[in-house]
């Protein structure tokens, strides 16, 4: 006897109108004709028509996929070496350190991240002369280093919720550890590295603190570009960037949910046929 | 088994502890150069001194060699501990209030349809994903005095008040209410997944039981749901709690510049003041506000991992 929840049903509702009726504005306000961001000036859509031809933003567009995605590589294969080290090697000289190292940047405030790293940079300048400017390779490092935690935490959950016991048969059967690693626990833990280099690549393609510190002159990236004119107010072309943005993320997720619906409910059916067939 | 005799020496090394090594070393490296030295500069310049150089610190001088001012200077102005304590109570506030609205919303999501479920969770998430730097500015333009949003509360407002009391417009922008509501719908995802997660784990037969006995709805909540929703409610008042207080780009964007919040705070000492010490010391001064919320969410992690291990 189950009663119909109506007051959570109705938060569910005031939940998802708090969620959806900004960005649905936002979405409404990029028609608007009037160069006034909030007075309604009839349907255009000439701000998506500047967009297009506005050379800054796709340069900007062009410099942070790159950064993500140099980024999300490097991370990957960071967090992944960070994830295997602290879930199988359960002893090695320094691992409370390791274990710290790995968990702080994900709780670290990203303004402390940012000056950090900006103070490290720029005494690298000084003392070593490398990068000898702040730039796109300053911050990559930032981004490795802030997102490859991210992954090592991934596959860390990964491994630890894996049963090793293909493992050691492999072992007991002779087979060398590092074989045993490249054979069996990379391919294990692939659905996690896969989803590690997407996270990063998220975090990466999304970030203004930490690349707002460590970036140099003439590299603009496109939420740098974005903080920059947001500063400023709000702006129609802003809110028609923003839609473009939210449509691809929405496109995306929602192709992406699709799948994974579908591939529940066949599981569902296939254990239901199989269920059947053994009656 | 022991390497086959072909192996040349460096292979050998390699497959008794140099791929260990490499796997190990590599990522502790990286994070000791990339993390805990910046981490050690950090620490280490909010004893220095500045001066008008480059870069702009020194050690020694006048001063000996740690030159506690800065610290002093967290204490005597009142810039520093007014930002300190409007980081701290606007960041509550936000966690209460996502506690609040996320609560009944992620309750709401383990009674419907498992269909359905699927849906509204993408829906939680899908804000998640667009941008953050657009979420705030989505609120910037719902906030300013022209538009629609104000002028419908603004409406709303002068219909309750008595005449005297009308306004032209209700002043949203650039106040602490502004950074709570905008902190709010930001981490609010934040709140609803790990509490989702904690509630959907739970036994409804529990509640059933409950239910057949006699207890009305809302004792069963009190008696039965909310105590062992706890671990869920700790995680995710912390998820929310701990980037809310140092958060920098929301106060920035609609935040009160007379009352700042500790994150502003440090990147104008290091840009605008250009006191990479007092940046430094003001830094140091967040971590230690962050280190007692850290220590209840990790022996709380620490304890579901272990439920979690018992079960498996």
């Amino acid at each position: 006897m189950r009663q119909r929840p109506v007051f959570l049903i109705t938060m569910l509702c005031f939940g998802f109108a708090f969620f959806y009726i900004p960005i649905l504005s936002m979405m409404v306000y990029s028609f608007n004709g009037s160069r006034l961001a909030t007075v309604w000036g009839g349907f255009s859509v000439k701000w998506y028509v500047s967009l297009l031809s506005n050379r800054q933003i796709l340069k900007a567009v062009m410099l942070s996929l790159q950064i993500a995605v140099t980024s999300a590589t490097f991370a990957t294969i960071l967090g992944t070496m960070a994830g295997i080290a602290i879930a199988r090697f359960k002893t090695f000289r320094g691992r409370t350190l390791f274990s710290g190292l790995i968990t702080a940047p994900l709780v670290m405030p990203e303004v402390i991240t940012g000056i950090a790293s900006l103070m490290l940079f720029i005494l690298m300048a000084e003392y070593i002369g490398w990068p000898a400017q702040r730039g796109v390779t300053t911050v990559t490092l930032a981004h490795i280093t802030f997102s490859m935690v991210f992954v090592s935490t991934i596959v860390h959950s990964r491994l630890v919720q894996t049963d090793d016991s293909i493992e050691e048969a492999a072992m007991d059967l002779g087979s060398r550890p590092w074989q045993v690693m490249k054979d069996i626990t990379l391919p294990v833990i692939s659905p996690a590295i896969v989803s590690g280099w997407l996270l990063a690549f998220t975090i990466s393609l999304d970030d203004v603190v930490i690349t707002n510190f460590t970036t140099g002159p003439g590299t603009t990236t496109l939420p740098i570009l974005i903080w920059s004119k947001v500063k400023l107010g709000v702006t129609p072309d802003v809110n028609a960037l923003a839609t473009i943005m939210v449509c691809i993320v929405g496109i995306g997720i929602t192709i992406a949910g699709i799948i994974l619906t579908r591939a529940e409910k066949r599981r569902d059916l296939d254990a239901q046929l199989a269920y059947q067939a053994n009656k | 088994m022991s390497p086959s005799h072909h192996d040349t020496p460096l292979e050998r090394w390699f497959h008794r502890r140099g791929w260990i090594r490499i796997t190990i070393g590599t990522p502790y490296l990286w994070l000791i150069f990339f993390f805990l030295l910046p981490f050690i500069i950090v620490l280490a310049m909010s004893f220095a001194t500045r001066t008008p150089t480059a870069p702009p610190f020194s050690f020694g001088g006048e001063n000996p060699v740690l030159n506690f001012a800065h610290y002093q200077r967290l204490f005597s102005d009142d810039l520093y501990i007014r930002a300190y304590l409007t980081s701290v109570a606007n960041a509550a506030f936000a966690t209460f209030l996502c506690l609040l609205i996320g609560y009944p919303m992620a309750l709401g999501l383990t009674r419907v349809s498992r269909s359905w479920r699927n849906v509204l969770l993408m829906l939680v998430i899908l804000p998640f994903w667009t941008s953050f730097l657009l979420r705030v500015y989505a609120w910037m333009g719902l906030m300013g005095s022209n538009s629609w949003f104000n002028k419908l509360l603004t409406s709303i407002y002068n219909g309750i008040v008595p005449a005297d009391w009308a306004l032209r417009y209700i002043p949203m922008m650039n106040t602490n209410f502004a950074v709570i509501l905008v902190t709010v719908y930001s981490y609010l995802p934040f709140m609803i997944l790990p509490l989702y997660a904690n509630l959907e784990k739970l036994d409804f037969s529990l509640n059933e039981a409950a239910m057949d006995l006699g207890s009305r709805p809302f004792r069963v909540f009190r008696d039965v749901t909310l105590p062992l929703s706890v671990p869920g409610i700790i995680a995710g008042s912390m998820l929310v709690f701990i980037p809310a207080s140092g958060e920098l780009i929301i106060p920035s964007l609609v935040g009160s510049s007379s009352r700042p919040m500790i994150g502003r705070v440090i990147a104008d000492e290091f840009t605008s003041a250009r006191s990479w010490p007092m940046a430094s010391a003001v830094a140091i001064a967040l971590l230690v506000l962050l280190v007692v919320p850290l220590m209840i969410y990790t022996y709380y992690d620490a304890k579901s991992y272990e439920k979690q291990r018992e079960e498996a």
